[in-house]
């Protein structure tokens, strides 16, 4: 790795055989991931599939026990000096709760090396918050905004977002992402974000990657992800060899039809096949599905 | 200055709804030359969805040669669609119109006819027939 520029600085989070673990249990594990800089990653998966983990090692909170992160090219744990580049909200957007919004702005300015108080200042009264009430007074949307805009004070050049919208109703979730999507196109920065609602976001992110049981099931840009995948409809087979199809990621059988959510490599050519094109949720609920090792009816003793 | 509205429940991808609303606006008069296309900014942040978005559906327009950035400006509205097409629309019109009594004539309900024109459409689309046309 001798060509560091250009290669890096076009890397906003680069990971290689990551991996973290709690006593005996991963919480991640063999993760490799490439986030170019400049998306809008969606990082998706259920509760305890390792989102808040991965953000956390990303973030310099947690050492990794595998492999490595880097961030813009550097380790977050041992470099203090790429910290000041990333942007971090927690879950649940923590913040001093007695301390009124203007308080904190005033304080992240003692905090942070880079530090945009008026630009703070000037979003929150956009957003008609009230800057001498404590933000432990506020609603969950409002200190949410407030969250975001004193991570957004830092200028960061890598913004993360632990679950940020998961605790908010329907109109504080979508002005948080009006809110960010606004952010986004005025600085450019690369985000990443995780959720497990995927509705939310997307139209939000262009790069997916999805998370389960400490593994990542999948990534890429979004674009990619749906141009390579559909839904094929046809007469009833077992045969998992469809002429175009790379790999069948999810079938369904009834004793005539079968329905395959399937990778393509190619054309699909055979006229039997009618194809539809999928959704981000279509795929991931398959990928989902696909690694799912939920208890079967044998188990239980059902007859299927 | 037009605003952008979105379909939640539309299949069409949020970038082509974007450029089909220009086009349309285009049709009808609403937009003409010169006019300034809403900023990137302000529709990511009103539809809260992704700027590249609004840059692919701007970028697409700019191709097809009905729009135009101005760095630092923003992006304006060069081309019209309107009336361009009225002539030869009246008179395919015409033709499906004949077309469809002869489907209708054939037996094939709406559903079928929609049916046919969709798969028609997408092998047209997709090659072959277009190259057994010539």
């Amino acid at each position: 790795m001798n060509d560091v520029g250009t290669v890096l600085t076009d890397t906003a989070i680069e990971t290689d055989g990551l991996g973290k673990r709690y006593k005996r249990t991963w919480a991640l594990q063999d993760c490799a991931l490439h986030l170019p800089a400049g998306r809008i990653a969606a990082l998706v998966g259920p509760n305890g599939a390792g989102k808040t983990t991965l953000l956390h090692m990303a973030v310099g909170l947690l050492r990794p026990d595998a492999g490595s992160v880097r961030i813009f090219g550097k380790d977050p744990y041992s470099n203090a000096e790429v910290l000041a580049e990333i942007g971090f909200v927690a879950q649940e957007t923590p913040l001093y709760r007695d301390f009124t919004a203007q308080e904190l702005v005033t304080l992240g300015g003692k905090l942070n090396r880079t530090w945009d108080a008026a630009l703070a200042r000037e979003r929150l009264s956009g957003l008609g918050i009230a800057p001498n009430l404590p933000v432990g007074k506020l609603s969950g949307g409002q200190r949410a905004q407030v969250a975001l805009a004193l991570a957004l004070a830092k200028r960061p050049r890598l913004l993360l977002l632990d679950e940020p919208i998961a605790a908010l109703d329907p109109l504080a979730r979508h002005e948080f992402m009006q809110t960010l999507m606004g952010a986004v196109a005025e600085t450019g920065t690369t985000v990443l974000l995780s959720s497990h609602m995927l509705a939310d976001l997307e139209r939000a992110c262009d790069y997916l990657i999805l998370l389960q049981t400490a593994h990542v099931q999948l990534s890429g840009s979004v674009e990619d992800l749906l141009e390579t995948h559909r839904t094929l409809v046809g007469p009833r087979t077992d045969s998992e060899q469809v002429p175009g199809v790379a790999e069948v990621i999810r079938g369904s059988h009834t004793d005539r039809q079968s329905t395959l959510l399937v990778r393509t490599n190619g054309p699909i050519t055979d006229p039997a096949w009618i194809e539809h094109e999928v959704t981000l949720e279509d795929l991931v609920l398959a990928y989902l599905a696909k690694a799912d090792t939920r208890a079967t009816r044998t188990a239980w003793d059902v007859k299927a | 200055m037009i605003e952008f509205v979105l379909d939640g429940r539309s299949r069409v991808s949020t970038y082509m709804q974007l450029v089909l609303q220009v086009k349309q606006a285009l049709r009808v008069g609403l937009l003409e030359p010169g006019d300034q296309l809403p900023r990137v900014r302000e529709v990511a942040g009103s539809l809260a969805i992704n700027p590249n978005t609004v840059l692919k559906a701007y970028r697409e327009l700019e191709i097809e040669g009905l729009a135009e950035g101005r760095p630092g400006v923003g992006t304006f509205v060069t081309g019209t669609l309107a009336g361009s097409s009225l002539t030869s629309q009246a008179e395919l019109r015409e033709d499906l119109v004949a077309w469809l009594l002869k489907a209708e004539a054939a037996g094939l309900s709406p559903e079928d006819i929609t049916a046919l024109i969709d798969t028609t459409m997408r092998a047209v689309g997709s090659g072959p027939v277009r190259k057994e046309a010539r």
